[in-house]
């Protein structure tokens, strides 16, 4: 095992300042980078490291910055993702917080890659002290010349901003946040074009995830295979796991990638309180299907997670005891993607707000044994019909919650308690 | 170009043409809400999801370039599934309050549901409540409820009339259409927004609520508006007038002609058909030489032409001015041109009476000059700049001087383009004044006779445009009262004067005209109808020499 490479920043007294973090032996990949290595080495380096996006979509990182393009004239950006708004996700804050500038450094190294010279840090709007924190670290930056025009006395220049959200999870989505970014309404663009070739005003963009660029830095000092051997097969290096929900110390873990799910909750996570049992985990944020407490010797990588019909997603893990009420646990799931869906495309926008109101009156003790598999059926049909993958991200948990649990759900049907109980098939549309 | 298979039929279709119009090449209509050949793309409404192969997901068809060898399903069991899903979950919110809503009848989601859901109802939740009967602009009302957020009012906003008004405010499905705060939906062009929502959500405040679109009847013509000659359907309802206050025009509606207005009329155009039905038309030959008294056709002819045949025997052909109109079609100038000049040898004949205020003009459909046919009249040789004869303005200089003692005016208000005592000097000067036109106005009160014109609706014939398209107006109600075409009316007249007119029909006309007017020689009076013809291949004539008339 590796040890730690952001996460052992997190235990440090002022590891967000310059200082600290230069002590560390921060800022010496930048270096050595800007003076010995051409952007397609860099890029070939990532590739190697099989250092995957790590926002929840697992996407290479390396093969993504082959995408823009070598030829245009245009502007090139790179827009960090900090919209970090996945339920049970907590891993961005705290690398914000805490490695501030190995973030900044891993920004510099892939602008340098892409060719970018100004690059954004789109961060959701909840996140008030961490944007108050970057920009202060920002102007630390510039201050101290590694930030601005002729970085470490090279030809490299770079700018860097920080873009507030206005509270949307749908900004997290990398076109709506471009949208945002733009000044628009969030709204997810259609595909193609991909943001490599047409994305921040309509210029050449690289949007990946604050982990993602945050591990850019390590993987160029000591070597692409360096870290790809850190984790499994094809999922490079190590991964924060964000460890939520009913275990003893929730909190985030920096692992290999593959540790397998039952070690990150009962070694890392100290397991359940005393007395209880396992139910049911979501290993990648609320979207990710959930799983029941015997598939929890899973592997968590993207692929693994991927064969057993679940995914790595953001890896927030939600550990639910079995105290848990699964039908309320859905419902609030249900309630969240409803809350959040953009309204531009129709399944989502209506399936998710139907589905929503069959949970609440299921909670309120008037469901109907059909309610089950019309909510299965709805969940089907927002299923890959939207534009973005908020459909998808609203309609796993309700296919995943109602098939593994669903005798907790025809429990939850039959045990009429509500006051207007109601007929299965509607007496009349009155009521 | 590139070859695709849809459905089985394989067609070769122009690189970049889109998988829903290469359906439409191969005669497969896939449903759409959003998708507007007009707008931009932007692929919300799924309705359009079709299968193509080699792909994992559904694709929606109005997004998706056709490309080489593509093979494209659009009636898989699982296209017909997501059309089917699509339109339920479109109904989810959906008020469903077609007894009320006067979009019954020509909605989208009516007709999708008949032909690709029929599905039962699964809904029984509360539904969103938004707000309902909002008045969003002059002639607008917007109905959020029904409203299915395809985005097709606001691009419109956004990309043909470029005033931004609309915007679609909120998330998910508390989203709504709403004007930006501040603004209301107050543009030229306005009206079509309504004819785009593919819904309830946008209704027309000129037309709601006073005819079922199933009473409707449909007339292909051209908008008289102005000179740009838009290609309508004018919506009549023949039966049940007394729903509708007395009117037989229901609304006029764009048609879609990609040389002349594409899918667009403007607001001004669309809501200016009101003098059809309006108290002022005129109903009757009526004498108003003292009192005033109505007149069989025939005994208007035979006066008229007694008075004018002592006027010229008295004073000769140069004391009659003949005022044509450019609101008349090729047809009514042709015959006034045969009946005025060549059989009565009249000198003065013109037409164009250029406006005191000048007229309202954009760089998109909307001209200055706000009659359809003057270029029409140019070409047939019926105006003082085309012959030697006198101007309007010279003619009523003259006939203030009494050097004319008979005028014949057909559907101008003088007014409009002459100070009032000019005009009303003029003509209490003159032996003679006859009108001849569908309404009264300041005009028709000093004229001795008062002849009645169809409208534009009650009458077939052609106009030219001003970029010298030739286009067709079809009889879409009869005549009112005793109103005829004004070439009838010639007609008539010249039948008196024992002047040969030998034409039953528009058509004959045109023939006639065919034959011997240069400018239209040639012309197949078939193929006028629904796109018209240009007679200078398309050439648009340069906007100075379209003068204000």
């Amino acid at each position: 095992m590796a040890g730690k490479i952001i996460s052992k920043f997190f235990d440090i007294d002022g590891g967000n300042t310059i200082d600290v973090y230069e002590r560390h032996g921060g800022y010496q990949s930048i270096r050595r980078v800007l003076k010995k290595m051409a952007p397609g080495q860099v890029t070939d380096e990532v590739l190697k490291s099989n250092l995957r996006g790590l926002g929840g979509a697992g996407f290479p990182a390396g093969r993504k910055w082959s995408f823009i393009p070598k030829d245009s004239p245009k502007p090139k950006f790179l827009v960090v993702n900090a919209d970090e708004s996945e339920p049970g996700t907590f891993k961005d804050r705290y690398i914000m917080d805490r490695y501030t500038h190995g973030l900044f450094e891993g920004i510099m190294i892939a602008s340098y890659a892409i060719g970018a010279n100004k690059a954004f840090i789109y961060i959701r709007g909840e996140y008030v002290r961490q944007a108050e924190n970057l920009v202060e670290q920002i102007k630390c930056a510039y201050d101290r010349g590694y930030l601005g025009k002729r970085i470490f006395g090279t030809n490299f220049n770079l700018d860097l901003v920080v873009h507030r959200g206005a509270g949307a999870y749908i900004c997290g989505e990398e076109t709506a946040l471009l949208e945002s970014l733009e000044g628009k309404k969030g709204w997810p663009r259609m595909k193609p074009p991909f943001p490599a070739i047409e994305g921040a005003f309509k210029c050449p963009t690289i949007v990946n995830n604050v982990e993602t660029i945050a591990y850019v830095p390590t993987i160029l000092q000591e070597g692409g295979e360096w870290f790809s051997e850190l984790g499994s097969e094809r999922n490079g290096g190590l991964k924060l796991y964000g460890v939520s929900g009913h275990v003893k110390k929730p909190g985030v873990y920096e692992l290999p990638m593959g540790t397998s799910l039952r070690e990150i909750i009962y070694e890392h996570a100290g397991g359940l309180q005393d007395g209880r049992k396992l139910k049911a985990v979501v290993p990648g944020g609320s979207s990710a299907p959930v799983l029941t407490a015997d598939e929890i010797d899973v592997k968590m990588d993207y692929d693994s997670l991927a064969k057993i019909g679940s995914m790595l997603g953001s890896a927030g893990v939600i550990v639910m005891d079995d105290t848990t009420d699964i039908v309320r646990a859905l419902y609030v799931v249900t309630r969240f993607y409803h809350h959040e869906s953009c309204g531009q495309c129709t399944p989502c926008r209506e399936g998710t707000g139907w589905a929503e109101r069959i949970l609440k009156r299921i909670l309120d003790g008037n469901g109907r044994s059909v309610d089950i598999d019309n909510l299965l059926n709805i969940a089907g049909n927002i299923m890959g019909n939207t534009i973005c993958p908020l459909g998808d991200a609203a309609a796993l948990p309700l296919k995943s919650y109602l098939t593994k649990f669903r005798a907790d759900f025809e429990a939850a049907v039959s045990d009429r308690n509500g006051v207007g109980k109601v007929a299965d098939e509607p007496v009349s549309l009155l009521n | 170009m590139v070859k695709v298979t849809i459905d089985g039929i394989e067609i070769e279709i122009p690189k970049g043409t889109t998988v829903i119009q290469a359906a439409e090449q191969a005669g497969i209509e896939i449903p759409r809400y959003c998708y507007h050949p007009g707008l931009s793309i932007v692929g919300v409404c799924r309705i359009c999801l079709v299968e193509i192969e080699r792909m994992p997901k559904l694709q929606v068809a109005c997004y998706t370039p056709a490309t080489e060898g593509m093979v494209v399903h659009t009636n898989t069991e699982q296209v017909l599934e997501a059309r089917q899903a699509v339109m339920e979950f479109l109904l989810v919110n959906h008020p469903l309050d077609c007894p009320v809503c006067d979009q019954a009848g020509e909605c989208w989601l009516q007709n999708f549901y008949m032909q690709h859901a029929l599905h039962d109802s699964r809904m029984f939740e509360n539904k969103v409540k938004k707000s309902k009967a909002l008045q969003i602009g002059p002639n607008v009302m917007l109905d959020s409820e029904r409203c299915i957020l395809c985005s097709r009012c606001v691009r419109f906003c956004d990309e043909i009339s470029k005033s931004n008004e609309l915007g679609i405010f909120n998330r998910g499905d508390r989203a709504e259409l709403q004007p930006y705060p501040g603004t209301e939906l107050d543009n030229d062009y306005s009206g079509n927004t309504i004819d785009i929502c593919p819904v309830g959500a946008l209704t027309d405040r000129d037309f709601r609520f006073r005819t079922r679109v199933w009473y409707l009847s449909e007339t292909e013509s051209i908008c008289p508006g102005c000179s740009t000659g838009c290609n309508i359907n004018v919506h009549h309802n023949d039966q049940r007038t007394y729903k509708a206050g007395g009117s037989r025009v229901s609304r006029l509606k764009p048609r879609y002609n990609p040389d002349v207005n594409e899918w667009w009329m403007c607001d001004a155009g669309r809501y200016g058909f009101t003098h059809v039905d309006a108290d002022s038309r005129i109903l009757a030959p009526t004498r108003s030489i003292g009192e005033e008294q109505e007149m069989s056709w025939g005994e208007a002819a035979s006066e008229i032409m007694t008075k004018l045949r002592e006027v010229i025997s008295v004073h000769g052909k140069e004391s009659v001015g003949v005022i044509l109109s450019p609101q008349m079609t090729n047809e009514d100038l042709f015959v006034a041109r045969r009946f005025f000049r060549d059989g009565l040898g009249l000198k003065h004949i013109d037409f164009e009476v250029a406006p005191l205020t000048t007229g309202a003009k954009d760089d998109f459909l909307i001209k200055a000059d706000k009659n359809p046919n003057t270029a029409g009249a140019r070409l047939l040789g019926v105006g003082a700049r085309q012959g030697s004869g006198m101007t309007v303005a010279e003619m009523l200089e003259a006939a203030r001087k009494r050097k004319l003692r008979a005028l014949y005016i057909c559907h101008h208000d003088l007014a409009n383009g002459f100070a009032v005592d000019v005009v009303e000097e003029a003509l209490t000067a003159q032996d003679l004044v006859v009108f001849q036109g569908p309404n009264t106005n300041s005009t028709s009160a000093l004229a001795h006779y008062v002849l009645p014109a169809a409208a534009f609706v009650e009458k077939t014939g052609s106009f030219t445009n001003y970029a010298e398209r030739v286009q067709m107006i079809h009889t879409a109600v009869t005549p009112l009262g005793e109103s005829k075409a004004d070439w009838q009316i010639f007609r008539s007249l010249a039948k008196e004067a024992a002047i040969s007119v030998p034409y039953f029909e528009a058509e004959d006309v045109f023939q006639a005209l065919t034959a011997e007017v240069e400018a239209f020689s040639g012309l197949p009076y078939a193929g006028l109808a629904g796109q018209g013809i240009a007679l200078r291949d398309g050439q648009a004539l340069p906007e100075s020499e379209t003068v204000v008339a």
